[in-house]
């Protein structure tokens, strides 16, 4: 036991509300208002986690985002949230946490003996070793150990994070005392300034520290400043992470609240000040990591919020001014504290303290938690060492921002080159640690009218530079985390990992979810030391979001299940849901693929059947419906189609390809002439927003501004294909015009004053209507249809029945039956390509040694030679004899509705000029034959086109 | 997130955009007097500038292909114009 | 002093504070001139500079870096190594690459980790599965392990996969590869460099290339950062440097580059125990042996040459993780990096001499893909510079693909992108 509750203390601690929950099993009590961190210290509970590697005992060390120990899996209402940070984690009834990594407990693990081999375990040993047998050997027993917590696979978390976007005028990160003068200055001019801070109050260290401003107590000018924020429009944020600065001024931010979803936001501000404080530095002597060695500065914090103290022998290593007051703090509060200072001038030593000048600490010595300090040779009980090792400024969004660093020697740190980020970077994350100068330079970044706000007493916050002492004896730590010693960077260095990306790649140094907060400084400043170098030629890593571990849930977003790349949804889903569709995606698009319930295969063979032998309806709403208008349309056709357009007449239409540049086809589809200066191209569902940008490119290229617009009324016309022997009577029955219409025409017609666009078009085979009806009357005119159609003995049929009919008609879908080196010429579609004399998109490409090739894959259709049923898709094709060298695959395959037995498209090396041979097919290692045969197996002359 | 300058719309978020190609190619024509060597160097080949890029980019919610001026480094955007506008 | 690395060594060592081990590397600076110099010290340049020494014999060697070795794209990716290609051309590529992987611990005496935990390419409609099909029948026929699993077997081996019916996507199956798996990425790049320095190599860090010395065509030398340094043998394996570095040259590349992001949760136990790629998301996931989630998906889509990730890309990634694993969504995410990837049209590397340029050679064009294929790459590019010809492996991954207009494009043709 060494940390314990002051029975006064504790500003943010509601006493009459006690708290219970359960550390590894063990009861514990806490109160409102306690973090995870501080009722545990206050227990008295002193291990709370065992490291990474080694399983050393490890207590709580710091606060904030820093602590590198305290990680739990916490537990409440049944649901695990794993490695949360005790210090970021506010205490709930009921919770029950464990620590991670620990086989057991925190405070009884066996795999602790593993520390006992740490001399045969330096950094990077697994580099070394673990060869012999082969590394999956090894694997499984190395996986089980590492990691920290556990995934809960029952729990899926509700994805129920909002995201928002805000673009404050001034966005001012962190609330301690100079975001505080920045953010009051800015909102007093009139700015509508956003507050960020990272904890649950505004203060920073003054909610500790305490202090005066201006004459009255630092709540009066918090208070100010809110009020001028509120007044001017502006916002605050508490518990809330700045933990993202991207590209052009966005910055990302992480709220949690505790009564409803968190939010993930999005600004965009005007004017950023970044005023995120310091990290306080640890100290490196043998024995550091023991559960007793705590930071300082975390151990006042503890104590004034949460009357939580860290102990009662305590000694305080430091080299600075700031620690004073921690001491005296402490003292007051009923402990016996000696300050070691290692200079040899210092303040006086608060009331009561005891002080040692001129005393570096050597150890820290104690079986499982401190019981010895060891001060310039000489033991001394205590219970606790708390560490005061200077400050690192927090400038990791200046660095996300695109900004260097400049070496400040006085200041001892690496602080923002200025000018080099869009950031400006005020207070202790600026090394200006001290009240006065905090607010000084807060007020002025904000172009603060008037003096600045000044503290009526200034704390000292000088400190001599301390560096870790590569020479010392025993274990000292860096990264407590992931077990990184002096002798590991030692280790690194000898063996010629010294740049500072190499160091932490074969250290894990700074690598561990504290990213490095307390140990990046120490393994820099050590590695240039071991080489000779200085700190700023050494360098640091680069700074990436996030600031600090951000939750998976909050990035995500919405984005899960139906919202997670939605599927755009037919107008008329409702009437073919209640037709008993069943929806599958195609291209983007729900869509129905069959009806009815039962074998899916079964059901659309017997729709297509019907369709042959009647008629059937499918919505065809997703084709494309690009209107090109004006007197160069049909130039504009031309160009970017592989089949020349102006030659069609009005009232016709055509079936064309486009190309890629590269030759390789892009899109089919249908072009129809509804006037001389008026087409529509239906192109291939999920490609419409492509066809676009390749038109438009082609028109705002070559063609200008004038002569041709291009209009997508996709989503305007619903449109309902109509197909069979009996297609032309259910149109009669239904009361609507044919108009004679030919195979391949279009008319614009109306009835019941709803326009209508009727084309015949086929893409099954048969007698087809291709009717298109503005969408907001589909619903009724489709009732109209269907009622004629089952009247007449036809059906609705689903996509999957389309397929059939198609396949066996030998019409391709683009994607399936062709793929990245498809030509026109590969479709056996050579006209053309061998006789068109003007330009065209794709045209040089076709003329390349590779596309004449005579062994080019061609598609060709395929029958099974044997009674198996149709031939699977995605079996290859092999030569009959010899290697099995692939020579194409089965792109579609099925049973054929109208021909009966089973048919098959392939794509085949000189498909084309190989008609009736025997091939076989190779597919997951079973052999069967077929032959080469037309793509179209239906109806080869077309009669039933007109039929 | 990046801001890119449709000329048209004004400034949009990135996601609204697509790359089409390095500015400053033209289409070799006709065909048959095109050789193998400038028809690949035409369809293939880029400079992939480190620094000033001058890039033919689409805004996909209006359709508009625009000239946009940025450094592939900083992502600083420094200009961008209509194709007609541009003085290629 | 300890130059082998074994668990002897390690206990010797143990015992001794460590003292006795070597630089990995030795820390070279330039001689005035080399046989051969290859620019760009990430996996394929070290690779390279290896089998040049060790099948070659050739060792006045020098790679230039101009940072600190592997810090490029091999240092940043999700350290998948896999074979499962459609084309001949692309598994022949790929799976010289995996079989040297295979041995490669012990050939660098150096553990780079590999797992050959398999990997699952999930599909998740029937259209997809017929491409699986496709592929996986692709491999069996091009002799590598490959095979199409079905949806039970697929989810069986995904244990956290969600398959209720809140699910946007259903796994049906896929192609599973069992060879496939992941490596330590940095560790390639240390285990090349110890076993090239080994051999006589000279790895020279914060050298960079500003010029290339070509006189009448012919390759003269570069100069650098430190100085001239004369060759008559270059090899360029920079990735997206590339094309400025040979643009002086007159040489032009099809390449556009990109940023790709790759993401890191905290570490957690054991929960995932293959590779997965799911077609529904497009992201793709292992566990690392310390237990984080290491995943990634498509590529930034603004070219650019910082590494540094975009938003929008970032949140699309991680909410197609969670799309998958929603119990993922207990994590946090730890980092996240970008690298600058050299993307070409079909997606395939370039390798091969520079064309116009006696003397010079090229290893670029990986695009999202070079980690897995380093030790290909550099068996292949060092056959060249010290052969003057193609191996038969690299020879359709020459640039003349593009003036014939033979692309090996997997993404197009196998509906499945890298």
């Amino acid at each position: 036991m060494s940390g314990w509750r002051h029975p006064d203390l504790g500003q943010a601690v509601d006493r009459s509300r006690i708290l219970r929950f359960s550390f590894d099993g063990a009861a514990v009590e806490g109160f409102a208002g306690d973090t995870l961190a501080s009722a545990l210290l206050a227990s008295g509970t002193r291990i709370l986690g065992r490291s990474f590697k080694y399983h050393r005992p490890r207590g709580l060390m710091a606060m904030g985002a820093a602590e590198p120990n305290a990680v739990f899996d916490v537990t409440l209402d049944g649901r695990t949230i794993p490695n949360q940070r005790a210090t970021l984690t506010p205490l709930l009834d009921g919770m029950q946490v464990r620590s991670v990594n620990t086989a057991g407990s925190a405070g009884r693990d066996p795999l602790g003996a593993l520390d006992l081999l740490h001399h045969f375990l330096p950094a990077g040993f697994y580099y070394k070793t673990f060869m012999a047998m082969g590394w999956m050997r090894w694997e499984p027993m190395i996986r089980r150990m590492a990691g920290l917590g556990r995934v809960n696979a029952n729990w899926h978390p509700p994805a129920d994070v909002e995201t928002m976007n805000a673009a404050p005028q001034v966005l001012v990160i962190g609330a301690g005392p100079a975001g505080l003068a920045a953010a009051k200055a800015a909102a007093e001019s009139g700015s509508r300034v956003w507050l960020i801070e990272e904890t649950c109050a505004l203060g920073g260290t003054l909610r500790w520290r305490g202090g005066q401003i201006d004459g009255a107590d630092w709540t009066v000018f918090r208070d100010a400043t809110l009020a001028a924020i509120e007044a001017a429009g502006g916002r605050v944020l508490t518990d809330t992470t700045l933990w993202g600065a991207f590209d052009h001024g966005l910055f990302t931010a992480w709220q949690r609240r505790s009564d409803a979803p968190d939010i993930h936001w999005r600004l965009r501000p005007s004017r950023t000040i970044l005023a995120a404080g310091a990290i306080e530095r640890p100290m490196w002597f043998s024995g550091n990591d023991l559960p007793g060695v705590m930071g300082a500065e975390a151990a006042l914090h503890h104590l004034v919020l949460h009357g939580a103290v860290a102990g009662r022998r305590i000694i305080l290593a430091t080299a600075g001014d700031g620690a004073y007051p921690v001491a005296g703090a402490l003292c007051a509060a009923g402990a016996e504290v000696t300050i070691a200072d290692a200079r040899h001038v210092t303040p006086d030593a608060p009331e009561g303290v005891h002080l040692l000048r001129g005393t570096r600490i050597e150890a820290a010595t104690g079986h499982g938690a401190v019981r010895r300090a060891v001060l310039d040779h000489k033991a001394l009980d205590a219970d606790t060492v708390l560490m005061a090792g200077g400050w690192t400024p927090s400038v990791q969004l200046h660095c996300q921002a695109g900004g260097k660093l400049d070496w400040d020697e006085t200041r001892d740190a690496l602080v923002p080159r200025p000018g080099t980020s869009a950031v400006t970077t005020v207070g202790a994350a600026n090394a200006r640690y001290g009240l006065s100068e905090a607010l000084a330079e807060g007020h002025a970044a904000s172009g603060g009218s008037g003096p600045a706000p000044r503290p009526t007493v200034e704390t000292g916050w000088s400190y001599a530079p301390l560096r870790p002492d590569c020479t010392l004896k025993g274990r000292v730590w860096i990264d407590m985390q992931n077990d990184v010693t002096l002798k590991d960077v030692a280790v690194a260095a000898r063996e010629g990992y010294t740049s500072v990306e190499h160091l932490k790649r074969f250290t894990t140094l700074g690598m561990a979810t504290d990213q490095g907060r307390t140990s990046n400084f120490a393994g820099l400043s050590a590695m240039a030391a071991l080489t000779g170098r200085t700190i700023p030629e050494t360098g640091t890593t680069t700074f990436r979001p996030p600031v600090q571990p951000v939750p998976l849930a909050v990035i995500g977003g919405r984005r899960r299940g139906a919202l997670f790349n939605p599927p755009r949804r037919l107008m008329l889903e409702g009437a073919h849901k209640a037709a008993g569709a069943r929806f599958r995606e195609y291209g983007g698009w729900l869509r129905p693929a069959v009806y009815g319930a039962g074998d899916e295969a079964a059901l659309a063979l017997e729709e297509a059947q019907v369709a042959r032998a009647t008629a059937g309806l499918y919505d065809a709403s997703p084709l494309g419906k690009i209107e090109i208008l004006g007197p160069r349309a049909a130039e504009l056709l031309d160009f970017t189609g592989y089949v020349r357009m102006s030659t069609l007449t009005q009232g016709r239409a055509r079936y064309g390809l486009m190309l890629s540049e590269t030759g390789i086809v892009y899109d089919d589809g249908v072009v129809l002439r509804l006037a001389d200066d008026h087409f529509v191209l239906s192109a291939s569902s999920s490609h419409v927003a492509g066809v676009i940008q390749k038109l438009e490119d082609a028109r705002q290229d070559r063609f200008g501004s004038d002569g041709v617009v291009i209009i997508d009324r996709t989503a305007y016309w619903s449109t309902l294909s109509l197909t069979g022997p009996a297609a032309r009577s259910v149109l009669n029955r239904a009361g609507l015009p044919d108009h004679g219409l030919p195979h391949m025409s279009v008319a614009e017609t109306e009835s019941d004053c709803v326009p209508l666009r009727i084309a015949r078009i086929s893409f099954t085979g048969d007698r087809s209507y291709e009717i298109s009806v503005p969408a907001q009357q589909a619903a009724a005119f489709e009732a109209r249809l269907v009622h004629a159609l089952e009247a007449e003995g036809g059906r609705r049929i689903g996509l999957e029945a389309v397929m059939l009919l198609r396949a066996e008609k030998g019409y391709i879908l683009v994607g399936k039956d062709t793929d990245g080196v498809t030509m026109p010429h590969d479709l056996g579609w050579t006209a053309p390509r061998e006789r068109r004399t003007d330009e065209f998109v794709g045209k040089r490409s076709l003329f390349t040694a590779e596309a004449g090739r005579s062994d080019r894959r061609q598609l060709v259709g395929l029958v099974a030679e044997d009674d198996r049923g149709a031939l699977p898709t995605g079996a290859h094709v092999v030569a009959p004899a010899g290697m099995r060298r692939s020579q194409g695959f089965v792109t579609s395959s099925g049973p054929a509705p109208g021909a009966g037995g089973s048919h098959a498209l392939a794509m085949i090396e000189g498909g084309l000029s190989r008609m009736g041979e025997v091939i076989r097919i190779f597919h997951l290692g079973d052999i069967r034959h077929a032959r080469i045969a037309p793509a179209c197996l239906f109806d080869p002359v077309g009669g039933r086109l007109d039929g | 997130m990046q801001i890119f300058p449709c000329p048209f719309c004004g400034p949009r978020e990135e996601h609204e955009f697509l790359f089409a190609a390095e500015a400053g190619k033209v289409r070799p024509e006709p065909a048959a007097k095109v050789s193998d060597e400038e028809w690949a160097a035409y369809l293939y080949h880029n400079d992939a500038p480190k620094g000033i890029a001058r890039e033919i980019w689409y805004h996909q919610t209006c359709g508009t292909y625009f000239l946009m001026t940025r450094d592939t480094v900083t992502r600083d955007v420094k200009d961008s114009r209509f194709l007609s506008e541009a003085s290629t | 002093m300890t130059t082998r690395y074994s668990s002897l060594a390690l206990l010797r060592e143990g015992f001794r504070g460590h003292r006795g081990w070597r630089p990995a590397w030795a820390k070279a600076t330039p001689q005035p001139a080399y046989d051969a110099v290859i620019i760009g010290g990430g996996g394929h340049g070290l690779a390279t500079a290896y089998y040049l020494a060790k099948n070659h014999g050739i060792r006045r060697v020098a790679v230039l870096e101009k940072g600190w070795i592997g810090g490029g794209n091999t240092g940043r990716n999700t350290t998948a190594v896999r074979s499962n290609y459609f084309y001949p051309e692309s598994v022949a590529l790929y799976d010289l690459a995996l079989r040297l992987y295979e041995g490669l611990s012990r050939e660098l005496n150096f553990n780079v980790m590999l797992s050959q935990r398999g990997m699952l390419i999930a599909a998740h409609t029937p259209a997809q599965m017929e491409i699986c099909a496709r592929i996986a029948n692709a491999m069996m026929l091009n002799g590598v392990d490959g095979e199409l699993m079905g949806p039970k077997e697929a989810i069986a081996r995904l244990p956290l996969l969600n398959q209720t019916a809140d699910a946007r996507y259903l796994c049906l199956g896929g192609i599973w590869q069992g060879r496939a798996g992941i490596a330590r990425h940095d560790a390639v790049a240390w285990g090349y460099a110890r076993a090239a320095s080994a051999l006589g190599v000279d790895i020279i860090e914060n050298c960079a290339v500003t010029d290339l010395r070509i006189e009448n065509g012919s390759v003269k030398g570069v100069a650098t950062s430190l100085g001239e340094i004369r060759t008559e043998r270059l090899a360029v394996a920079a990735a997206g440097a590339t094309p400025g570095l040979v643009a002086g040259a007159g040489v032009h590349l099809p390449i556009h580059t990109y940023a790709l992001q790759a993401f890191v949760s905290e570490p957690v136990k054991p929960c995932l125990d293959t590779v997965l790629l799911y077609l529904g998301t497009g992201t793709y996931v292992s566990q690392s042996d310390k237990g984080e989630l290491v995943f990634g998906g498509g590529l930034d889509r603004v070219p650019t040459h910082g590494q540094k990730g975009n938003l929008p890309a970032q949140e699309k990634v991680v909410a197609g993780l969670l799309e998958m694993f929603p119990a993922f969504a207990q994590l946090k995410l730890l980092r996240q990096w970008a690298g600058v990837v050299d993307v070409v049209p079909d997606s395939s590397p370039v390798i091969g001499p520079a064309p116009g340029v006696e003397g010079l050679y090229l290893n670029c064009g990986w695009g999202t893909g070079g980690f897995k294929a380093i030790p290909a790459g550099g068996w292949l590019l060092a056959h060249l510079l010290a052969t003057g010809q193609h191996h038969e492996i690299s020879r359709p991954f020459d640039l003349d693909r593009f003036i014939k207009g033979r692309l090996i494009d997997e993404a197009a043709g196998a509906g499945i992108s890298h």
